[in-house]
């Protein structure tokens, strides 16, 4: 089953409308709470990145029963060095980004700790697409 | 469908001859656990929470509380009523409170006690168990939240404090005094005047592996109107009884909304309102919300103030618990009694989530629906009328892939398939009657 959602930089005040989506999905499709509870903390925090980093973007998910693939593509800066960027408290995020509430440093390493799968695809200057993979608990 | 005219933990019922299928009920349910067919509402009993949101806007009063009879009462010769400090508050400040609790006494009861006499007690024990946990801890006190969080945020069941709410605190109290006092417990009663629906539900069947000692449950609403008439009528008071009036400030104003938050160290909230509780609930499911130790969430507006029970209105009733909380001392003389007796059963085991089957339990098959759910909710037009009897376009569209439902339910595709001549005049109508029921149309000849 297949999503698409459009994410708009700056955005803030729309962020997390993608991960709600989906999370009512899952519920619906009767995922395990626990499995759940990692897809919609990793696709938060993507979708928050996209909205503090990037211009634009796009959310595609889709649903197997196996599990759930997320990529997000963004136009945008992109990652210059993606293994500072996974760093826990590493941030480039701007001040006033950090007064919302966001921009702490933790988005990469929790969207990483809460995926079976990630990877980063990114250009400097032209964009950022990560891929989420979280596998469904087999009950 | 599962559909019934009583709920999962039968608090409610629907009483088919009195209900009009006016559809109000059906668009309240935060859980869209409501239907209309063949000219009645029927709840979805598995997803059902006892909020009693439909009890609410019912006109015709159809939805009935499941209360227990109040003659049970005398099967005992003990008859202890346990009354929320709101039911005072639904008389005006000029009906003394003596004379209640006389009237009280005159209807049946010999003994009389505040339900939140266990609060002093349990506040400790919060702060305790809020201190030893990592994550916001959501009150327990609000049995329809519980019942909330089981069906809708199963992810959030963990966070729900595990301890008792003080009703099954004192009614402990009491069994534990009668014990002491060498009473049987067939000659003791324990009953409990109830302000909402949800606690019918929650003394009936309680959550994390408990068994309430409550014998009976009595709705506010008619021991109210009962306990007014006598004081109108003067009725003559022949009858004693006990009055156990212990009772703090703080016991007075848990009900209400930050009565139960603002003794809990740290960083705490208080939520109340379902709309209010829902979003809140889904941001928290979210882990949008953190550093907070401790959730007071309740689902009426003005929390028991606001109860579906309780007749007067919401604000007033607060208004008037404020006044008498003014006339409380700050602890009262029962609280090391019950620190000795009951710090040993305040705790309740795990609450296991209640998960609401929507399409399937086999995940392939849930997807393939889904997806058929989705299709058709692009064919209907959108505009949650209701009128094929399902709260929702996107209602309708789940029914429809569980084959509880046709497709020719809604009333714009079904005139749309008649234009186009796929269905006749007749069959339309006939489809209109089975979901509105067949009378209710017959005044239009």
């Amino acid at each position: 089953m297949h999503f698409e959602y459009k994410v708009e930089g700056g955005d803030f005040t729309q962020a997390g409308y993608a991960s709600s989506q989906i999370k009512k999905t899952l519920k619906q499709l009767g995922a395990d709470p626990a499995v759940i509870k990692r897809v919609v903390v990793a696709l938060y925090e993507a979708e928050v990145n996209i909205v503090a980093h990037a211009y634009r973007g796009t959310i595609f998910a889709d649903i197997t029963p196996s599990g759930i693939k997320l990529r997000l593509e963004d136009e945008g800066p992109g990652i210059p060095d993606i293994e500072m960027a996974m760093t826990k408290g590493f941030s480039t995020a701007s001040p006033q980004v950090r007064e919302m509430g966001f921009g702490a440093g933790m988005g990469l390493p929790n969207i990483s700790e809460n995926a079976d799968s990630l990877t980063i695809d990114t250009e400097v200057g032209k964009g950022t697409t990560l891929t989420i993979i979280i596998n469904f608990n087999k009950v | 469908m599962n559909i019934r005219h009583s709920t999962y933990h039968r608090a409610l019922e629907i009483t088919e001859n009195i209900c009009i299928g006016c559809s109000h009920c059906i668009k309240v349910c935060p859980t869209e656990a409501l239907r209309v067919s063949g000219g009645k509402a029927g709840i979805h009993a598995d997803w059902c929470i006892d909020c009693g949101e439909c009890y609410r806007v019912c006109p015709t009063r159809a939805i009935r509380v499941m209360d227990d009879d109040f003659n049970h009462i005398f099967d005992y010769q003990h008859r202890i009523l346990l009354v929320p400090s709101v039911f005072f508050a639904q008389f005006s400040d000029s009906v003394p409170r003596d004379t209640i609790y006389k009237i009280i006494g005159e209807l049946g009861f010999t003994e009389v006690c505040a339900v939140e006499q266990s609060v002093d007690t349990l506040i400790d024990e919060i702060n305790e168990y809020v201190k030893n946990e990592d994550g916001p801890v959501i009150s327990s006190f609000c049995p329809a939240v519980i019942r909330l969080i089981q069906v809708r945020f199963p992810s959030l069941v963990d966070n729900i404090m595990k301890l008792l709410p003080p009703i099954e605190i004192t009614a402990q109290y009491y069994k534990k005094r009668f014990e002491r006092e060498g009473v049987s417990d067939k000659d003791y009663g324990i009953f409990y005047l109830t302000p909402c629906i949800g606690k019918i539900a929650a003394v009936k069947s309680p959550v994390g592996g408990y068994k309430s000692p409550i014998n009976g449950v009595i709705n506010m609403d008619y021991f109210y109107n009962k306990v007014y008439l006598a004081y109108k009528k003067k009725l003559p008071i022949t009858r004693d009884i006990i009055i156990n009036s212990e009772l703090s400030a703080k016991g007075v104003l848990f009900p209400t909304t930050g009565g139960e938050s603002s003794h809990v160290e740290g960083r705490t909230l208080a939520i109340d309102g379902m709309k209010n509780v829902i979003d809140f609930l889904e941001m928290l499911e979210n882990e949008e919300i953190k550093n907070f130790d401790f959730l007071e969430i309740r689902a009426c507006d003005e929390s028991c103030a606001g109860g579906i029970l309780s007749h007067r209105n919401r604000f007033l009733t607060a208004d008037s618990l404020r006044n008498y909380a003014a006339q409380k001392p700050d602890t009262h003389n029962l609280v090391n009694d019950y620190k000795n007796y009951c710090s040993a059963v305040v705790h309740m085991d795990k609450i296991e989530p209640r998960s609401m089957v929507k399409y399937d339990r086999d995940i392939e098959i849930a997807i393939k629906k889904m997806e058929n759910a989705r299709e058709l909710k692009q064919l209907f037009p959108g505009i949650d009328c209701g009128a094929c009897g399902a709260p929702s376009c996107e209602a309708l569209a789940e029914d429809v892939v569980r084959g509880q439902a046709d497709i020719n339910a809604c009333i714009f595709l079904r005139t749309i398939f008649e234009k186009r001549g796929e269905i006749t005049l007749k069959e339309a109508i006939r489809i209109m009657e089975e979901i509105w029921g067949k009378e209710r149309f017959d005044k239009q000849d």
